[in-house]
């Protein structure tokens, strides 16, 4: 067993409610914080830990915090973006309604970090029963004093809500998220000034994830100088993954970053192998957004080393031949799994999510999905590849928000590593005609009929 | 209480803001600043949306607004910017499949043609007795646990024929919890 800092309670029959977190030694990272510790001293252990952000960016968590102004005296707020909405990720919620007060205690030893007064967990709207959860375990926490005036009789003062969303993908994006947060429609803004300046009705305001969060208590118990050495020198600490698709376990897992997507696949601690016994085709590893990778890619990189679920490894070779650990949604394809219509379908994703405010996005991802489905549907032409490629390389790097570079990655990859199969798609579109066809006729085994001829 | 039936768009809806709703509302409005109670305008939506038949008119939305303290403007575009708000009636018990790729690997497209055959309806429209409709939606935080959909607040996971046709029967035994 590897070691387990948020999930390693998760198993305790009542851990949900207050008294049995807290019996678990729950909020002694408040008590530590709040008696014995300077705010600065616990952004310090933070940075010392190393942690990264773990929404997708994987931005430095404590040099995040320490750009928060403090200096203008304009009120602080910690937002806890729960907005997680990325296609194959569910890590967070998993966390949240299993132990909510992980979170809750989360909360407040961070928001005494960055001495905020008032701070909001933004939850998506399709989790309402998960924010039911948080906002019982928040009165919770209330009621036993974590929370309110004068917590522990240190005078500080915090207030903690839940605010719940209502369906859109982009308020997962900081900027879009505060906008939403504020009763408006999820449009990112232009960056500077960034939310560490200017974020929360103009206040200062940090944003970080679900996981982010619920990692501080124990950096606080243990030090950030314990918490790094788990994991591999750069990619510090555990990270959720939450694996889906063609495997036999799916569902989260805590892992200490730095171990092999081999094991993590196939060990029975993890995935437990390919469903059926049938072979790897691709893997999404962190998220729609991130490139695809071939199976030659998945197990080794391009120079022959062990790829390793850590975010050095995981992005070895640039997008040329890496890709990202982002969200750490996991996704995992085998033989049957058509790649043009998969990338058809994050397509349709992003072209939904799309808010509509730079026109290469709002343009750009309607274009792609409306390609992609002809190609998919034995309508396309020998060109639209090109095409494809095109449209992708003019979205990605000309919106205000990464919404556009997460639209135009997953097609450039799709393209760049299984380009033979868009061009059987363009050239036998009888043979594609059923939705599930290379179910019975997997790819591989119709891949000579695609000649080397370059188009 | 305040009764009023209303007429003037296509729909009509019976606007019914209960002192139970009105004080929930309040509740909510006092988790924000007191000058930023817009702020407050998602989570009040939710609310009067599940005590409206999970939709809202052009008048129950101005009613929003008055409560807010905002424009109606502010409250419409709002609502026409995320997908959870329903601007028109739908049916009572909403069938939305994830179709994203993970639920799609997992065969959700197959369950999805097979409930809107069983109930004799095509994707987005509901059936006649207002009972049922079928919506395939994006991403819902499932991945693992696919092909799933959500009905009302809650989540149906690992979903096969056989679990449909029990949930189709549930829901009209009314048996099943939305909210």
């Amino acid at each position: 067993m590897s070691k387990k800092i948020l999930l390693d309670q998760i198993n305790i029959p009542g851990i949900k409610t207050y008294e049995v977190y807290r019996q678990h030694g729950g909020y002694a990272s408040v008590e530590k914080a709040l008696k014995s510790m300077t705010p600065d001293e616990i952004v310090t252990e933070v940075k010392n830990s190393g942690l990264k952000g773990r929404g997708g960016a994987g931005f430095p968590m404590g040099l995040k915090w320490s750009f928060i102004d403090k200096k203008s005296g304009n009120p602080r707020h910690l937002v806890c973006n729960a907005d997680e909405s990325e296609p194959g990720t569910f890590k967070d919620r998993y966390l949240m309604e299993y132990i909510p007060h992980l979170l809750v205690e989360g909360m407040i030893t961070a928001s005494f970090a960055l001495e905020a007064h008032l701070s909001y967990i933004y939850i998506r709207g399709e989790y309402m029963w998960v924010y039911k959860i948080l906002e019982k375990a928040i009165k919770e926490a209330y009621a036993a004093g974590w929370l309110g005036k004068n917590i522990l009789g240190t005078g500080y003062d915090l207030d903690l809500y839940v605010h719940v969303g209502a369906g859109a993908y982009i308020c997962g994006e900081e900027t879009a998220l505060i906008e939403s947060l504020e009763g408006k429609r999820g449009n990112p803004r232009i960056k500077p000034p960034f939310p560490a300046i200017s974020g929360l009705w103009a206040n200062p305001t940090v944003v970080n994830n679900v996981e982010s969060i619920a990692a501080v208590p124990w950096i606080v118990n243990n030090s950030g100088a314990e918490y790094a050495k788990i994991g591999t020198e750069k990619s510090t600490g555990t990270k959720l993954i939450s694996a889906s698709g063609h495997i036999k376990n799916p569902g989260v897992y805590e892992i200490e970053l730095g171990i092999t997507v081999y094991d993590f696949i196939n060990s029975d601690e993890y995935c437990g192998g390919m469903l059926d016994e049938r072979p790897l085709k691709a893997l999404v590893p962190g998220g729609s957004s991130v490139p695809i990778l071939p199976a030659h890619l998945i197990y080794k990189t391009a120079n022959g080393d062990d790829r390793l679920m850590s975010y050095e490894s995981m992005s070895d070779g640039g997008f040329a031949s890496g890709s990202m650990i982002g969200s750490g949604g996991f996704i995992v394809y085998n033989d049957t799994s058509c790649i043009v219509r998969n990338t058809w379908n994050f397509a349709r994703f992003y072209h939904h999510e799309s808010c509509g405010q730079c026109s290469p996005c709002r343009e750009g991802t309607g274009w792609l999905e409306k390609v992609l489905h002809r190609i998919e549907n034995g309508h396309g032409r020998e060109e639209d590849i090109d095409l494809l490629w095109d449209i992708q390389r003019k979205i990605e790097g000309n919106t205000i928000c990464p919404l556009g570079d997460a639209a135009a990655w997953p097609v450039a990859a799709a393209i760049r590593h299984f380009r033979d199969e868009f061009e059987y798609h363009v050239r036998f579109p009888e043979k594609i005609k059923n939705r599930d066809h290379f179910v019975a006729e997997p790819f591989e085994k119709v891949r000579h009929l695609v000649t080397k001829e370059t188009v | 209480m305040n009764m009023q039936h209303t007429n003037n768009t296509h729909y009509t809806q019976i606007i019914n803001i209960t002192d139970n709703l009105m004080s929930r509302i309040n509740e909510l409005i006092s988790h924000y600043p007191a000058d930023k109670s817009k702020s407050a305008l998602l989570p009040v939506l939710h609310e009067v949306q599940d005590a409206h038949d999970n939709w809202l008119s052009v008048e129950l939305m101005d009613k929003v607004a008055e409560i807010l303290r905002i424009k109606p403007i502010e409250v419409y575009e709002v609502v026409s910017f995320y997908t959870m708000f329903n601007r028109r009636p739908i049916g009572r018990y909403m069938f939305e499949f994830c179709q994203t790729s993970c639920c799609c690997l997992r065969g959700v497209e197959d369950l999805m043609d097979y409930t809107c055959e069983k109930l004799g309806v095509s994707v987005g429209e509901p059936t006649p007795d207002g009972m049922f409709e079928v919506r395939g939606v994006e991403c819902l935080g499932a991945c693992g646990y696919a092909p799933m959909m959500q009905i009302g607040d809650y989540y149906r996971e690992h979903l096969t024929k056989e679990k449909i046709d029990q949930l189709i029967d549930d829901c009209r035994d009314n048996k099943i919890n939305l909210y």
